[in-house]
């Protein structure tokens, strides 16, 4: 079955380069540009794992992974965040939000590839 | 990440759109109603083109809007104080950002002269202290800490015991013992000697299964460091060199194969995790608009296409006309439907073309501050009317004419402050650039409230310049449109701004290329506004079908007042040769529409013919006496330069219904002009100019 990844990223920029690298690598992916489209996405789909960036309109990152962490069903679900930034005290609050790791941009098609293949055993 | 050329396009009209809501943003912030969703879209449009930029190396780019990034963040979270200066940096910091984007587009290397100085504001507005923080763009796997980086012969022995966390935030041992099997030949035991006893003890949240992993096969452990990449905290991890103590037997408790499903969620109630109550339905929350985005070829190609079919619609009237139908024909109701689903068509061609001005004022805002800086004069631009939608070409071919004239207004026009102060006026000056949809027209005004035109000086000059002779006598619209003759320029000595010996003559020819007019309206002492009237599009426009001296010309609609056949009364003379209309209490010159084209005067009496009265920029009003007149329809403009030059009272030709081509009649040049020089008429047949599109 094919793995199927949500990214939400507010800049159509990232979201063409996110779709094009893993689109190539076989994934089946939805796209979100904000917060609140990205949760709604994600419930009317559902994904195996979803990609958010942090500073988005309308709802953050952050909110993005709670929202998703508040069901029960969707705890297993794995939650990349896409960021700029690698500060310790924004990892420390992705962590909080209920991430499961964090990419930095600019982002390595083949290294994104891999956490992601090893994330949902694709 | 991949390099592709259409996402880097893609890319760059990204930015224009964030570049677009960055000006907006600061502008709001400097007019000081920006509330903390304001500043935050500004940090947002920088973060993301900071982003993106990263992604295509783009060093320079991105380097700027970090710094500027940091900057607007200590402005988010209130750490800087948002006064004068640091709105005014935070503007440069924008125009910046926006001309290095401009130069990566072009790929020409940044202005470092222009960007050093504003990167040391940001700097300043930082303090020392932020400087190290630099390595922050570089691809960061997980360091993780084993311990030392032997390579062991032996292979590793790896023990982890997830912590709660690790289950909760979206990790499965299942997929950790898979990719760990993946490095080699593995042999997993499974400790779940922490399980509690009874089922009412066991907390589901709890990590209490230890899984012990040994791959012997395995060389180093940077494979191993990888699996566990962003879980450094998340279990107690230990990655040890296999030893021959460890080899043997392993840990008692009974194995389970790697199969086995870790800790499946239990449906239970969760008040005692650590959950967020789910956020109250969202506030006002945009639905992200839809857009797609099209190659312009391929609109240009719908255009050109919907042309076609007008110009067919009219040959199929005019045929149908000449097929002597019975009126009552069903022909003519479904020609008229024909009529309507093409004009439908060509609006909707036209809408998609069609932009916001927004972008162009936004440009302009940055103009107006530059030019207000160099010249030292305080200078406010108040925009209205942006969302006003104009012809892409239209909005692309402005940006240069409108350049040129904030420039020329505050360079001339604006009064330095004290001037201002002197003369009882607000030390601040203002120019107002305003867009406006009027009657099939898109009007364009630039008004400021400086100090008028100078008539006499712009005589003197025009005399000077040889443009007009000393002893001429002017009428002061005729003076005001002096300052459109090639070869005129107010300024003293060439300033950098207004001058480079650049008149408004260009101004005019571009705008007149757009098939627009250009008005002056000037009081003394209170202000100048110069007033652009474009059409609605470029391609089609809605004509009257008029003849003169036998031949058949356009006249466009949007000049026509309105349409007279006059009697005797209407008219009198002044003069020996001049006819005047009187209407509605208001005497009107009448002008010969053949005469003006160099015909012999007509024989035909005044009165047998059709007056159209018509509004022009230069001459408020006059009637234009034509032959007859037949029916309004759309026509398509078909452009004659290339093949004929400009030739003064005509703006273009089309090709009518029965194949013949019609000249487009100027109204504002044929009001304006004098008697002209050149006789223009078409062959007899009419149909042998060349006209091109």
């Amino acid at each position: 079955m094919t793995t199927h990844i949500l990214a939400i990223d507010d800049s159509r920029t990232i979201r063409s380069l996110l779709t094009m690298a893993l689109e190539g690598a076989g994934f089946a992916v939805t796209t979100a540009v904000d917060g609140v489209d990205g949760v709604n996405k994600f419930r009317e789909k559902h994904a195996d794992l979803v990609i958010t960036d942090v500073n988005m309109p309308n709802k953050d990152g952050f909110g993005v992974i709670e929202d998703i962490r508040s069901s029960d069903t969707n705890r297993g679900v794995p939650v990349l965040v896409l960021t700029t930034e690698s500060g310790a005290a924004l990892k420390e609050r992705a962590r909080k939000a209920g991430a499961t790791g964090w990419i930095v941009k600019p982002f390595d098609d083949e290294s994104l590839i891999s956490v992601i293949r090893r994330l949902t055993g694709a | 990440m991949t390099q592709d050329s259409s996402i880097l396009n893609a890319f760059f009209e990204e930015c224009e759109d964030l570049i677009v809501a960055l000006t907006e943003g600061l502008e709001a912030m400097r007019e000081g109603h920006a509330d903390d969703e304001t500043v935050n879209a500004v940090f947002r449009a920088v973060h993301s083109i900071k982003g993106a930029a990263g992604a295509f190396a783009l060093d320079e780019l991105v380097g700027f809007a970090h710094k500027f990034e940091t900057v607007l963040d200590e402005v988010r979270s209130h750490r800087l104080e948002t006064d004068d200066g640091l709105l005014r940096t935070l503007q440069r910091a924008g125009d910046i950002l926006a001309d290095l984007v401009d130069d990566a587009r072009a790929q020409t290397p940044a202005n470092r002269n222009a960007v050093d100085p504003v990167l040391a504001e940001l700097q300043a507005l930082l303090g020392p202290e932020t400087a190290q923080e630099e390595e922050e763009f570089v691809f960061e796997a997980m360091t993780l800490d084993f311990g030392p980086l032997d390579d062991a012969e032996g292979g590793y022995r790896v023990t982890f015991k997830p912590s709660a966390e690790f289950y909760a935030t979206g990790n499965d041992p299942v997929l950790i013992l898979k990719a760990l099997s993946e490095l080699g030949e593995v042999k997993t035991q499974l400790d779940t000697s922490a399980l509690p006893d009874s089922f009412d003890a066991f907390d589901w949240s709890a990590g209490y299964l230890v899984w012990t992993v040994d791959i012997p096969g395995l060389g180093t452990d940077l494979a191993i460091r990888d699996v566990f990449q962003f879980m450094d905290d998340l279990c107690d991890l230990k990655v040890e060199p296999l030893t021959e103590e460890s080899v043997p037997e392993l840990l008692e408790p009974d194995p389970v194969p790697v199969t086995a499903q870790p800790v499946a969620p239990v449906d239970e109630p969760q008040e005692q995790a650590a959950v967020p109550a789910p956020k109250p339905a969202d506030r006002t929350v945009k639905k992200p608009a839809t857009t797609l985005r099209v190659d312009p070829e391929r609109v240009d190609r719908l255009i050109n296409a919907v042309g076609e079919l007008i110009i067919n619609q009219s040959v199929i009237s005019q045929r149908l006309q000449e097929a002597d139908l019975p009126n009552s024909s069903d022909l003519f109701s479904d020609l008229d439907d024909y009529k309507l689903l093409a004009r439908e068509i060509q609006e909707g061609v036209m809408a998609i073309r069609a932009q916001p001005v927004k972008p162009l004022f936004q440009r302009m805002l940055r103009i107006a501050r530059e030019a207000a800086d160099a010249t030292d004069k305080d200078v406010e631009l108040v925009t209205e009317g942006e969302s006003t939608e104009v012809d892409k070409t239209v909005v692309e071919r402005l940006a240069d004419p409108l350049t040129h004239m904030i420039r020329n207004a505050i360079d001339h026009g604006i009064e330095t402050p004290d001037q201002r102060q002197a003369a009882g006026k607000p030390r601040q000056g203002t120019l107002r650039l305003s867009a406006s949809q009027r009657s099939g027209s898109i009007v364009i005004e630039i008004a400021d409230n400086g100090a008028g035109l100078n008539r006499p000086r712009i005589r003197d000059i025009a005399v000077e310049r040889g443009l007009i002779p000393s002893d001429a006598v002017l009428s002061d619209p005729e003076i005001d449109q002096l300052l459109f003759a090639p070869g005129f320029s107010t300024a003293k000595e060439v300033t950098n701004l207004s001058g480079r010996g650049v008149g408004m003559d260009v101004v005019k020819t571009a705008i007149t290329a757009l098939g627009g007019r250009v008005a002056i309206a000037t009081i003394p002492g209170e202000g100048t506004t110069f007033s652009i009237t474009l059409p609605l599009t470029l391609a089609v426009m809605d004509g009257m079908i008029i003849t003169v001296c036998g031949q058949t010309m356009v006249v466009p609609i949007s000049s026509i007042l309105e349409t007279i056949r006059p009697t005797e009364s209407d008219l009198s003379m002044l003069g020996l040769k001049s006819q005047l209309l009187h209407i509605r209490g208001d005497y009107v010159p009448i002008i010969d529409l053949g005469e003006r084209l160099g015909h012999p005067a007509s024989d035909k009496p005044m009165a047998d013919r059709v007056l159209l009265l018509l509004q022009t920029e230069s001459v408020s009003q006059c009637a234009l006496a034509v032959d007859d007149i037949f029916d309004q329809r759309q026509v398509v403009v078909k452009s004659m330069q290339g093949s004929y030059g400009e030739i003064v009272g005509v703006s273009g030709a089309t090709i009518l219904g029965d194949g013949k081509i019609a000249l487009i009649i100027d109204p504002d040049a044929i009001a304006h002009s004098g008697a002209m020089p050149q006789h223009i008429h078409t062959s007899p047949q009419g149909d042998r100019i060349h006209a091109t599109a």
